[in-house]
């Protein structure tokens, strides 16, 4: 009997050894290579980090150029020397402050008119064409500013005022483009809200705007900033409309009517041709990608810190 | 008493409430309508440049080109070569052969570099759409006024010729063949390296990472890439594919470069830079495909005892192809529609010849807009608006299918 059931209990002994996890290569393999695809995000911006950075030291100790005159000078000219990266600057900022001039107010109309007033029919038709909208390449903007917005403005405004290439045109053309994002995330931001709010406020006596500006916009206020952060972003990087209509050459001007280069636009004309490595046109490039780059992932990372830090959670 | 008094404080202002509601309520679909004139406008304006009249003016008459009474247009390709070695100056004409010997050229090529380099049909004055239809008349008047040698024709930029020609320097003869085969190679070599890297990258996270601060690092990484600006991955490839891996690029270790380039600015280069660009919108859309797949399928898997791997490729993935595919379809079209990171890595301006390695030169649809957006003369605008429709019919279709594979394949659970 007593060496009945030790045999038994060695022969579960076995079974179980068997089932115990044994080390699988395959799995193994799989696993790591699977790891490898998830890191391989890393080295890219380790990559963007590490050859930016470089080549902009390699800019920044090249004898033409200093960095006070960066900051002080006005003229940005690779071919006699002078590096004064405000031409630049204050070309992106016009067109940027231009595009959130019609992307910011518009976007948000178009959020609430859909989350808060349309109907779903109405809804589900208008939300694909904002889509598609959103989807078309950024070079048929570029057209549209150059061939279509250019001209109206000089309709509008006089030809002597407005030159064929302008900040105004592209500004605005890149609002339009810029509008769905804005949208789209200031809509979800706003159908987060949960209906309770909504009906309460009703229950109080609120008119429809009443609750859609002082109740359900506030609510979602955080969601709505960083829509708005990351719209100015990408206005920021935002290159071909900027490339074909705001025009080719740095200028330092508040004149939204005449053409000015912006980081982008000055980054696409400089490589456009043949450019040879380590010439001052070649690392003055990266230096302004790492400019670029430095400012739209601050802006995205705040963006994001406001989601994770104002969002209201509702149960 | 009382109570009427207070209903009535509560209406008083009730009247300019509901006015400035509609107000508002206006603004509101006024912002819309707004958005969606844009798109139609966007749209019209495209088509008003693609289609028109041309005035143009030939530098030699095609009719004093006949030969025994034969019109051009009828002529054998060994008398049009002869032709071409006839009114070339011989170093013109070595130089054509040396870019590609005659013998294998097609007549239809042939004809083409006659149009080009003999007949060389000037444009005189491009119209759009728009007056071309309203004002006809006033255009045939002021033109038999002005160049009453030229003649005038109502063409459309966009057509099969110019879909199946190579690219030319003369805005008649040119078309899109190079940059729709350059757009192809490119996008192949986006999938190539976005496709595994994206849906492994994105199993890692979703069925393997343990939430600690190393994945959670990846993750956040991940969200940062997807908002770097496109021109940013110009400059990356630039440094990383086009000059440090040359080697590699240019095909130069494998012993396959390609004598006219002999850098490493190739359609390799371009498409591994846009792939380096979709792969956090892949990787995105993946995790969120897979996040969708019920706990239960795996858990049932892993109860027969399947193991992890086992549970993945056979039950996380198959039901979560559709979501990723069309995630994929959504990426491939941002890719294609690139254009600056493709400027700064270095698209050839003007190459006539269709890419036929990974190591050739290239240029893409995008490219070819901008070039000819860019150029001053209203023939190359008209050339582009075809060309954009081109891209866009491109674009609708992958979008069409991927709302087609999400409609058919989706599941609820």
């Amino acid at each position: 009997m007593a060496g009945l059931s030790l045999e038994k209990t060695l022969e579960k002994k076995a079974s179980v050894s068997r089932l115990r996890r044994q080390p699988r290569w395959g799995e193994t393999i799989i696993q790591s290579l699977l790891f490898f695809s998830g890191f391989f995000s890393i080295f890219t911006t380790l990559g963007i980090v590490y050859e930016l950075g470089k080549e902009a030291l390699l800019f920044f100790q090249m004898p033409e150029v200093n960095l006070i005159d960066i900051f002080t000078k006005t003229k940005w000219q690779p071919h006699t020397g002078e590096f004064g990266i405000w031409p630049l600057f204050t070309a992106t900022m016009m067109t940027t402050t231009i595009a959130m001039l019609i992307a910011i107010p518009l976007g948000m109309a178009v959020a609430i008119y859909l989350s808060e007033y349309a109907k779903p029919r109405v809804r589900t038709t208008l939300k694909p064409i904002l889509e598609v909208l959103a989807g078309i390449p950024t070079i048929v903007y570029g057209y549209f500013a150059l061939t279509f917005m250019t001209p109206l403005l000089r309709e509008v405004f006089g030809r002597d005022l407005v030159q064929i290439y302008n900040t105004a045109s592209a500004g605005l053309v890149m609002g339009i483009l810029i509008l769905p994002l804005i949208t789209s995330m200031t809509e979800d931001a706003l159908s987060a809200v949960p209906r309770s709010l909504r009906e309460a406020a009703y229950g109080m006596g609120a008119t429809k705007l009443e609750v859609a500006l002082q109740i359900v916009v506030p609510a979602a206020l955080s969601g709505i900033a960083a829509a708005i952060i990351v719209g100015i972003s990408r206005a920021i990087g935002e290159t071909m409309i900027v490339a074909v209509a705001a025009g080719a050459g740095p200028n330092l001007t508040l004149n939204p009517f005449e053409g000015a280069e912006t980081l982008t636009g000055h980054i696409v004309r400089i490589s456009g041709g043949d450019l040879s490595y380590d010439s001052i046109d070649y690392n003055s490039i990266f230096a302004l990608g790492l400019f670029l780059f430095i400012v739209t992932l601050t802006l995205n990372i705040i963006s994001q810190a406001i989601v994770r830090r104002f969002r209201e959670v509702y149960e | 008493m009382k109570e009427k008094a207070i209903v009535q404080g509560f209406s008083d202002n009730l009247g300019a409430r509901n006015r400035k509601g509609t107000i508002w309520y206006v603004l509101f679909q006024a912002s819309t309508v707004i958005g969606i004139l844009a798109l139609i406008a966007l749209v019209l304006n495209i088509i008003n440049g693609a289609f028109g009249y041309v005035a143009y003016e030939a530098r030699v008459d095609p009719d004093t080109l006949a030969v025994d009474g034969i019109p051009l247009t009828d002529q054998s390709k060994e008398q049009l070569v002869a032709l071409l070695q006839s009114t070339l100056s011989s170093g013109a004409y070595t130089k054509l052969e040396n870019d590609k010997p005659f013998a294998e050229r097609s007549r239809e090529e042939v004809y083409q570099l006659i149009v080009e380099r003999i007949i060389r049909p000037e444009v005189v004055q491009v119209w759009n759409l728009w007056p071309s239809l309203t004002q006809a008349d006033e255009i045939r008047a002021t033109l038999a006024s002005e160049h009453p040698d030229a003649e005038l024709d109502f063409i459309s930029w966009l057509s099969k010729d110019f879909v199946t020609r190579p690219q030319t320097s003369e805005a008649f003869t040119a078309g899109v063949r190079t940059a729709i085969f350059g757009s192809l190679w490119t996008i192949l070599f986006t999938i190539l390296l976005a496709f595994p890297i994206g849906v492994g990258a994105a199993i890692y996270l979703e069925e393997y990472a343990s939430d600690n601060r190393f994945n959670r690092i990846i993750q956040t990484n991940i969200n940062n890439l997807a908002g770097v600006p496109s021109i940013i991955y110009g400059i990356l490839g630039l440094a990383i594919f086009v000059r440090t891996l040359e080697p590699l690029t240019s095909g130069e270790i494998f012993g396959l470069v390609d004598p006219t380039t002999a850098s490493g600015r190739t359609v390799l280069s371009a498409g591994l830079t846009l792939g380096l660009l979709v792969l956090p919108i892949i990787i995105i859309n993946a995790q969120e495909a897979i996040r969708a797949v019920p706990r239960s399928l795996r858990n049932a898997s892993f109860g027969v005892g399947a193991t992890k791997w086992q549970t993945v490729w056979s039950h996380v993935l198959p039901n979560a192809m559709p979501g990723i595919l069309t995630g994929t379809i959504l990426a491939i079209s941002r890719a294609i529609g690139e254009t600056a990171p493709l400027v700064v890595v270095g698209a050839s301006t003007a190459i006539s010849f269709d890419p036929n390695s990974p190591f050739s030169k290239f240029t893409t649809l995008p490219i070819q807009i901008y070039q000819w957006t860019s150029r001053p003369q209203d023939e190359f605008r008209s050339l582009a608006a075809a060309s954009i429709l081109v891209l866009l019919v491109l674009l609708l279709t992958l979008n069409a299918s991927a709302v087609l594979l999400r409609n058919r394949f989706s599941r609820r659970y």
